[in-house]
């Protein structure tokens, strides 16, 4: 058994400990250091708790029994996962933390002796508040992650769901969040507590059904901030620093990822968060669609332009993560550059369904990562570069962004693939993207589409240079 | 008149938002993913309290409901721990540099 004091030493410890490993992932240099700090903070914490209890009885052998199995499955996913599935996965783990901080809640609420909180129906009240915020905001986390993941996956179609009067609900329903809890503090009624965390998981999910599927990089973000938030309410609980300050640490990295994604879109936080982006517009596009003249090739074609092409630019997308494509293009890079040709990417900070997604993907394929190249960095290069090779991406190259001020995207920041000598699109049919537009690219002079499958078009032009 | 000890864990919090504003900024785009899986993994420290709920129960009954739902965090958040830093790793063992020598 350890005073009280020195293992809230220890707690801030491993605090500052996790703060360094945010602090290595400034450099993948750095970066594996990084993450062996958060071990050893998440070692410090666990084993300071062990210690600071003192109760060695059987219950230890229960505790450790669910840590191991815990332990084994998460190592087992760690492990097994595609690289492709990461959006996923991610999802699916901030649904665990938001899950765990309900339980917490859940079980200090019921003995708050354990944690020194004052005696069932009689809990301090700014530990009750404090705990009321983590449930709730715990209970959102794990049923809007539940959603997003089941979106990411497939298994829920990834189109808005949009009713009548979704708006007023959802707002009627966080206000009465707001009311439970202040009825739970008066009144310390269980039953208060239960409808409370009811209502909140039902709200997580409403929030994030009428989201469309490639909005997903900010829900992932702003869900990754609410797991965070989570966890700070409990830490004050709890009152335990090291919860405290990864709380806040989460919490603010979270909404950080969610701004940068929402400006590489061009949307204002709330306009995601509101939803039903895409469904209007769709609609719209497919009722004016003109036929205009588009210029088809074959992998023959492709790789006679870039062959004789001296730099290439690659713009990857979804399409490229969908098709699993990373693997097939390096090898045609490693073609390309074998003919002394310069090849680097180009990546757009809303590329994939989550935050620097295409990086992970293309590392994945032993591509180094100072070939890649993120949007500000490369995009004067394009009127240089002699080909542009466009796979899986669509939105993300619109030029209508720059100039058509009617169009829902104008604004948005965008790859200037246009100004390449020629431009080769890898897609699988002129469908618009994910926005409902018409993509200006397909149909200018210097473009080239490539209708097939990524993946096989790829290995096609790797064959043919 | 004393301060509450509420104030002083308030201003960890404060400052650690700060902290992380600015650390955060500073990782590189490329790392995004990394980030977000290492962040799941340390904010599942929650384990903590969860191993205090679980430890709660007397030698009388082990599995009563508070301790329970201590155990069940204890596994959530064990997944997350695991799975959280050994996927950053596998992942940032992927991230290399161009070879200077072919």
């Amino acid at each position: 058994m350890i005073t009280a004091n020195l293992s809230a030493i220890f707690y801030l410890i491993s605090g500052v400990l996790f703060i360094l490993a945010l602090r290595g992932l400034s450099s993948p240099e750095t970066s594996r250091q990084g993450n062996f700090f958060g071990i050893l903070g998440m070692i410090i914490a666990i084993t300071v708790t062990f210690l600071s209890i003192g109760n060695f009885s059987t219950g230890l052998v229960v505790v450790l029994i669910f840590l191991i199995i815990g332990g084994l499955i998460g190592a087992f996913i760690a492990y097994k996962i595609p690289m492709t599935a990461m959006p996923e996965l991610v999802a699916g783990f901030h649904s665990l933390v938001g899950l765990a901080a309900v339980f917490v809640a859940i079980a200090a609420f019921l003995n708050p002796e354990a944690f020194n909180l004052g005696s069932p129906g009689n809990i301090k009240l700014g530990s009750l508040i404090e705990m009321s915020i983590g449930a709730a905001v715990g209970a959102i986390t794990f049923s809007g992650s539940i959603i997003a993941f089941l979106k990411l996956q497939g298994i829920m179609s990834g189109s808005p769901i949009t009713f009548k009067g979704q708006h007023p609900l959802n707002a009627l329903i966080l206000i009465s969040i707001i009311v439970l809890t202040y009825l739970l503090c008066s009144t310390q009624s269980s039953n208060l507590f239960w409808i409370l965390l009811a209502v909140s998981f039902l709200i997580g999910f409403l929030l994030i059904i009428p989201i469309g599927g490639a909005d997903m990089p900010v829900v992932i973000s702003m869900l990754n901030s609410y797991s965070g938030w989570a966890a700070a309410g409990i830490g004050f609980t709890l009152e335990n620093t090291a919860l405290i300050i990864t709380g806040a640490l989460v919490g603010s990295s979270g909404a950080i990822l969610s701004y940068i994604m929402c400006k590489g879109m061009n949307r204002s936080f709330f306009n995601v968060i509101l939803g039903g982006f895409g469904a209007t517009e769709q609609s719209v596009s497919a009722q004016n669609k003109e036929q205009r003249p588009v210029k088809s090739g074959n992998a023959d074609d492709a790789a006679f332009l870039m062959k004789n092409a001296s730099s290439v630019i690659i713009v990857p997308g979804y399409g490229m993560a969908v098709a699993q494509a990373q693997h097939a293009l390096r090898e045609m890079v490693d073609t390309l550059k074998k003919n002394d040709i310069k090849v680097s990417y180009a990546i757009h900070p809303v590329a994939g369904r989550m935050p620097g997604h295409m990086n992970v993907l293309l590392a994945e394929a032993n591509v180094p990562y100072d070939e890649v190249f993120e949007l500000e960095e490369i995009n004067n290069d394009f009127a240089n570069a002699d080909v542009a090779f466009v796979i899986g991406a669509n939105d993300v190259t619109n030029p209508v962004a720059k100039s058509d001020p009617q169009s829902p995207i104008y604004g948005m920041p965008v790859l200037d693939v246009e100004k390449c000598k020629s431009v080769l699109f890898v897609k699988r049919s002129l469908s618009p993207g994910y926005a409902g537009i018409d993509n200006d690219l397909f149909y200018k002079e210097n473009t080239l589409m490539l209708f097939a499958d990524a993946k096989k078009m790829t290995e096609d032009i790797t064959k043919n240079l | 008149m004393e301060i509450d000890p509420f104030i002083f864990r308030l201003s960890i919090f404060i400052l650690s938002i700060f902290i992380g504003y600015y650390v955060v900024w500073s990782v590189t785009p490329s790392l995004h993913t990394p980030l977000m899986s290492v962040t799941n993994a340390i904010s599942s420290v929650i384990i903590v309290g969860a191993i205090i709920a679980g430890l709660a129960g007397n030698s009388d009954s082990i599995f009563n409901t508070s301790s329970t739902f201590g155990f069940l965090a204890i596994s959530l958040a064990a997944i997350n721990i695991f799975g959280g830093f050994l996927v950053t790793q596998r992942m940032l063992a992927m991230y290399k540099k161009k070879k200077k020598n072919k």
